[in-house]
């Protein structure tokens, strides 16, 4: 192990680093903890100039109250639930589909069709903006939910198709040969074969896609506008100028538009990190 | 109809089950590429052909041949700071790295409770940059926050804050950057040096191996290919950057902190009017930027292949 273990150095140095790391921890988490103490103080707390220093008073009920009931964050999260779960569904059904046919068969064009799905996924997206919106307004679905979501399951598709497709590559092939041999069709072998096999690769996905989407900004500023489709990033922005330095209040809408990828991120720690290493690091 | 059909249909299911594996890998791809296609690669050339085009993204397009590109190269001092800024988000964007690795190193041990901070010191990654540019803009505060706060301590002040200060805004927009792209770097190093082979480092310690020395000739080759994977996500969000930028300071102070992607965002959709044709030309510019890693990503990644089997 590197570096050297800790029970194998000196005593001072496994206390100095005992101490060390929850003082490291604070530094790190600096702006999230003044995030969420910003968000339970009292309005008076700016007014007199007290910004960092520990709340006068307990306001979280009526600060995050102010944000569920007096203005249009419940909308703008349930639109990010709108565009998040239908674009996890999609890009994982359409990824496990095209990684399952490159990984599994071998035939002409499959590493090119491979290599153009990862490069599409590296491409920046102003190169693909203003055709989208064309395209998004031309179909009628401009600042729609589902505008968004068809964007976001054809982009996506191509880094779950990456990811699908090596994981499929490393299960052990004669599993799938001794099915082909049973006479097994082959949409079977996918559903019944290969699939059950695929469960680690689909939550990691899954998590990571429900991630990216719900803090994805340029997209939902670029094909939707108001609170009828935007989804909370976008909508944070427009909260924020609602309450133009009430900082209590913004931190609190930053906070509730925060908080589901974090819980995600704890729930399904494993699977996450699974994800992010793109199951090339093992 | 119904005669006509159901000989073919019999020899239809003859010749599928012949070429089932031939043909199957295609009904599966069907939909997927159609996706694909029509959402990203068709777009990447749409995007080339406006680029040639005066249009307002309403009316017709009118073909003015380079002319887009002319004006970018010759005299658009906007896009010359755009470009430049670019640049300075690639390089300082990979300091990521080895602060990632740095960090990584340091909570690499098992005490009671490190799983904890494992992923409390991941946690940036996993909040939108939205919320992120925030909370450090109001850190960058003239006046009251808290790194203005910090330097007044030490008898240093910037000009009209951080933000408001056109030499120093990009840099405290990248410094809000690092922030999360370290997380990343981390927890791709951390899972890295889960696989270190331990033999191997026992073996570089009974021979005096210890320190940096150990750390750049036994640990470092072996965490290659997180470093890969940390060099290919840390360039893409480089060149990707655009909501710390739009949320902090959209562009300014006097347009001293655009990037491309956000100058083009800007000409394409701004209220001053749309120009989608400029816009395109500097989508495109972008898009090369990008494609010259791209074209290494998977070079690199087409040899492993070849590696492989």
């Amino acid at each position: 192990m590197f570096p050297t273990p800790i029970e194998k150095t000196s005593r001072t140095w496994q206390i100095s680093y005992q101490i060390i790391l929850p003082i490291v921890l604070i530094i790190w988490l600096l702006p999230l903890i003044a995030v969420a103490m910003f968000s339970i103080k009292p309005d008076s707390d700016f007014a007199n100039g007290n910004y960092w220093g520990l709340p006068s008073s307990f306001e979280f009920f009526s600060n995050y109250g102010k944000v569920f009931f007096e203005s249009n964050m419940p909308k703008y999260l349930l639109n990010s639930v709108f565009i998040t779960i239908p674009t996890v569904i999609g890009a994982v059904a359409l990824s496990a589909m095209a990684g399952f046919a490159l990984g599994v068969y071998k035939f002409k064009g499959n590493l090119l069709i491979f290599f153009m799905f990862i490069a599409g996924n590296f491409v920046p997206f102003q190169i693909l903006m203003v055709p989208v919106r064309d395209l998004t307004i031309s179909i009628g679905l401009y600042d729609t939910v589902q505008g968004l979501v068809l964007f976001h399951i054809a982009f996506q598709t191509g880094f779950c198709t990456l990811f699908m497709r090596n994981f499929i590559k490393a299960l052990p092939f004669p599993l799938i040969e001794a099915a082909r041999v049973e006479g097994v069709a082959e949409w079977r072998i996918f559903l019944y074969v290969v699939l059950p096999l695929m469960k680690p690769a689909l939550a990691a996905l899954a998590v990571l896609i429900f991630t990216f989407i719900w803090n994805d900004y340029f997209w939902a500023v670029v094909l939707t506008q108001g609170p009828n489709a935007q989804p909370v990033t976008a909508g944070i922005t427009e909260f924020n100028s609602q309450y133009r330095a009430a900082y209590h209040l913004m931190s609190a809408g930053s906070i509730v538009a925060a908080l589901p990828p974090v819980a995600m991120f704890f729930l399904m720690q494993k699977h996450f990190i699974a994800g992010l290493t793109l199951g090339a690091v093992k | 109809m119904a005669f006509a059909t159901t000989p073919t249909a019999s020899t239809n299911r003859g010749w599928y089950k012949r070429n089932e594996i031939a043909i199957t890998p295609w009904l599966f791809l069907i939909l997927p590429i159609l996706f694909f296609a029509v959402y990203v690669i068709i777009p990447i050339g749409q995007s080339f052909w406006i680029s040639f085009h005066e249009w307002d993204g309403l009316g017709e397009k009118t073909y003015v041949g380079l002319a887009n590109y002319e004006r970018l190269l010759t005299d658009d001092r906007k896009f010359g700071i755009s470009f430049w800024n670019n640049l300075k988000w690639l390089v300082l964007y990979l300091l990521a790295i080895p602060m990632g690795l740095f960090i990584s190193l340091f909570l690499n041990q098992t005490v009671a409770g490190i799983r904890l901070y494992k992923s409390l010191f991941f946690f940036p990654f996993v909040i939108s940059q939205v919320v992120v540019g925030l909370v450090f803009s109001w850190f960058y505060f003239p006046n009251f926050g808290l790194f203005t706060v910090i330097l007044d301590l030490f008898g240093l002040e910037i000009k009209g804050g951080v933000l408001g200060n056109p030499n120093t805004a990009t840099y405290g927009i990248i410094a809000a950057g690092l922030w999360p792209q370290t997380a990343y770097c981390m927890i791709l190093y951390l899972t890295g040096l889960n696989s270190v082979d331990p033999e191997q480092v026992e073996a570089a310690r009974l021979d005096g191996a210890k320190g940096y020395k150990m750390l750049w000739y036994v640990i470092l080759p072996q965490l290659k290919p997180a470093t890969f994977i940390a060099f290919v996500v840390t360039i893409i969000g480089a060149l990707r950057s655009f909501d710390l930028i739009s949320v902090m300071t959209n562009g300014g102070p006097f347009g001293s902190t655009r990037v491309l992607s956000f100058y083009m965002f800007e000409e394409s959709l701004s209220e001053f009017g749309f120009r989608m044709g400029y816009g395109a030309a500097i989508a495109v510019v972008l898009f090369f930027l990008m494609l010259f890693f791209i074209v290494y990503f998977l070079w690199s990644m087409y040899q492993d292949e070849k590696g492989g089997h």
